[in-house]
């Protein structure tokens, strides 16, 4: 009896391993027959490099990643999505070839140099911008008009109920009442900080925390990853939260207020606020931080949006992974790469925008 | 246990390679695991050193120090895990005692499997049919509570309109702690000794009597332990409360408000992923005090089966 017992653990353990193992093997033998020997490039590469940081690119990184493949069959690229912080820190530590953050890097972490680079030269390009909505869901409302003021009062727990003379200052012939559920990401994101932030400059009389991956109060209602945000608000009554546009949906949107007119998300508003941008404090030849103009009043521009960077070496001590890196960021910020993102739900960057980028990698020591 | 036999005159048993294979394999195994608790024990210290004196102010909700950190985590835990089982336990025990005493046998049989299928399913499933299934369901039953209780605390303040609530979750929580405590308190209520059962009934006794005086109390030890293992399984479950629950870092006893204390696993998985720097210790520090929590309460729940055996009827 006892045995009989063992044996079926014994049986059930070997076919684990086999299934296992067959797995394994399977995912081993993926990227070598992908063979669309017209898009090779005149210049075979090969290598592996691996990169680190925002799950906001996690899928944007895979389409690149699958196409830029495809294209380079002797390439592996990875892109573990650990988080924004995790990314910047291990490309900091020379652990990753390149990172992806939500955050440009800070003056602190340019001054404390990066590991793998040569000199610690750097750059810092964006390479994805992904519109940031603000989905809501009342019963027979599909068009709603917010301020900032009133946006960071009704996440903040200051207005409770959609009859609030506030909201109705906004929206003509306003007749909704209930209470307000609003839904936050309860796991640290950089879509909370970015929306933070947004709040933080344009009403800061109101949003008084500053901007920063968790949610700053204890308010509302926690909802965890995007997907948990859209749910929330979907199944909820009176609902209000906010997502990557992306994953929106079929949820209405609020109109955000910009200058004198509300302006809703399209991709062509975000990448225009972030195209018409000054740049950042600490930008560079070689480091393209954007400081997003969230308190702009020009009505083609949509100010509540997350810029996305990818952050590598200018001179690799490791000579090897150079060419693979800098092949691979030309691609991801080349008309086709944004392209590829786009399908993912980001906005895409500008031509000139493009162009700016492009010049920036170019200068990757590569030879 | 012949190994040790080694006095001169008395008769030892031939090693047998089998015998010598299964004991060096017991052993085996019996370090073993005493090695992974070491291990685990040993890197959530280390891990966890630093974060005592770490600066805090960057986690959620930016608190002061560690302890004002953990400390609303560990009240959820210990408030949710507690919910958990006050559902639980009386609907486990009754389902347990109409498989052992009540149902026909062929329908005993039947629910013990359906039983022991629901311990199967893993705790994402659970999670996902609480956020699709259960919390719109609830939230009706949320605002009858608040408009007509709502002068207890527990119902008190604005009804969350998503449902995701510690109630919510605490229900989830039962769902997944049922199928344990029930089929272990099934096992040992089907040996409580016939001849108890039958003495009972002799003297007069209606089943449900005999269950009061013989099953129940030759039953006790084993319900305390039955309740612990649930116990341990809530005070642990992770993905349930991290897909589902609200989360502020509040302590409160609301049920039904979208503020709701957050339990050290849930909120280990939630704030992991972006972890970095002494985040991931302060993070690893709360673990540390979540296996602090687990060995308290299983040592009293030891304590109280020691206590209980004496009386239990059981020797």
């Amino acid at each position: 009896m006892k045995l009989t017992k063992l044996g079926t653990v014994g049986a059930i353990v070997a076919v684990g391993a086999l299934a296992l193992a067959g797995c394994a093997a399977n995912e081993g033998g993926t990227p070598a027959p992908t063979g669309d020997s017209s898009e090779a490039p005149a210049v075979t590469l090969s290598g592996t490099i691996a990169g680190s940081g925002a799950s906001s690119q996690g899928s944007a990184q895979t389409a690149w990643i699958t196409a830029f493949q495809t294209a380079n069959p002797g390439v592996t690229i990875e892109y573990d999505a650990a988080g924004s912080g995790a990314g910047r820190e291990a490309f900091i530590g020379g652990g990753v070839a390149y990172a992806g953050t939500d955050s440009a890097l800070n003056d602190d972490e340019i001054a404390g140099g990066f590991a793998g680079c040569v000199d610690d030269s750097f750059i810092q390009v964006p390479a994805f911008i992904d519109p940031i909505a603000v989905v809501f869901n009342i019963e027979g409302v599909t068009e709603l008009n917010l301020d900032a003021a009133t946006l960071a009062h009704i996440f903040k727990g200051d207005i409770t109920d959609w009859s609030d003379p506030a909201i109705a200052a906004l929206n003509d012939g306003w007749s909704v009442s209930g209470p307000i559920t609003a839904v936050h990401r309860s796991d640290d994101s950089g879509t909370t900080k970015n929306f933070a932030d947004y709040l933080f400059q344009v009403a800061p009389d109101v949003w008084d925390a500053k901007p920063a991956d968790p949610f700053p109060y204890t308010t509302g209602t926690g909802a965890a990853k995007t997907s948990g945000v859209i749910d929330a608000v979907t199944n909820g009554t009176n609902t209000i939260g906010y997502a990557s546009a992306s994953a929106a949906g079929d949820l209405a949107t609020a109109k955000i207020k910009v200058g004198d007119e509300f302006v809703g998300f399209t991709p062509e508003a975000a990448a225009a606020v972030v195209a018409e941008s000054p740049a950042a404090d600490n930008a560079s030849e070689t480091n393209l931080a954007i400081k997003i103009d969230r308190k702009t009043t020009d009505p083609t521009h949509y100010p509540l949006v997350l810029v996305s960077y990818i952050v590598a070496c200018g001179e690799y001590a490791d000579a090897e992974v150079a060419p693979v890196v800098k092949a691979y960021v030309s691609y991801i910020t080349s008309e086709e790469g944004q392209a590829v993102a786009a399908e993912t739900g980001a906005a895409p960057l500008s031509a000139e925008q493009i162009a700016a980028v492009q010049a920036v990698v170019d200068t990757i020591v590569a030879e | 246990m012949t190994a040790t036999a080694t006095e001169p005159g008395k008769i030892r048993a031939k090693a047998r390679p089998g015998d010598t294979t299964f004991f060096g394999l017991a052993i085996g195994a019996g370090s073993l695991i005493l090695v992974a608790l070491a291990a685990v024990a040993v890197f959530l210290l280390a891990e966890a050193l630093p974060a005592f004196t770490a600066d805090t102010t960057g986690m959620n909700s930016s608190p002061a120090n560690f302890w004002a950190y953990v400390g609303p985590l560990a009240f959820g835990t210990v408030w949710s895990s507690f919910l958990a089982l006050l559902f639980a336990v009386p609907l486990s025990l009754g389902i347990a005692l109409f498989i052992s005493h009540y149902a026909p046998r062929r329908i005993a049989q039947g629910l013990g499997y359906v039983i022991d299928l629901l311990a199967a399913v893993p705790s994402v499933i659970f999670g996902l049919w609480g956020i699709k299934v259960l919390a719109p369901a609830i939230v009706p039953l949320f605002g009858w509570l608040n408009e007509h209780l709502g002068w207890l605390p527990f119902f008190a303040g604005q009804v969350d309109s998503t449902g995701h609530t510690i109630l919510t979750v605490a229900i989830v929580l039962a769902v997944m702690i049922i199928p344990i405590i029930t089929s272990l308190c099934r096992e040992i209520f089907l040996q409580t000794p016939k001849l108890h059962e039958e003495a009972a009934l002799a003297l007069g006794a209606t089943r449900w009597e005999m269950i009061k005086m013989a099953v129940l109390p030759f039953g006790r030890p084993g319900i305390v332990s039955a309740t612990m293992l649930g116990l341990g399984r809530a005070l642990g479950e992770t993905m349930v409360v991290a897909m589902l629950l609200s989360p502020a870092v509040v302590i409160n006893f609301v049920l039904t408000s979208g503020q709701n204390p957050s339990t050290i696993a849930g909120n280990i998985a939630l704030q992991f992923p972006e972890a970095h720097g002494d985040a991931v210790n302060i993070l690893i520090a709360t673990g540390l005090i979540l296996f602090v929590i687990t060995l308290v309460v299983n040592s009293f729940a030891r304590w109280i089966v020691a206590r209980r055996a004496a009386f239990s009827g059981a020797n």
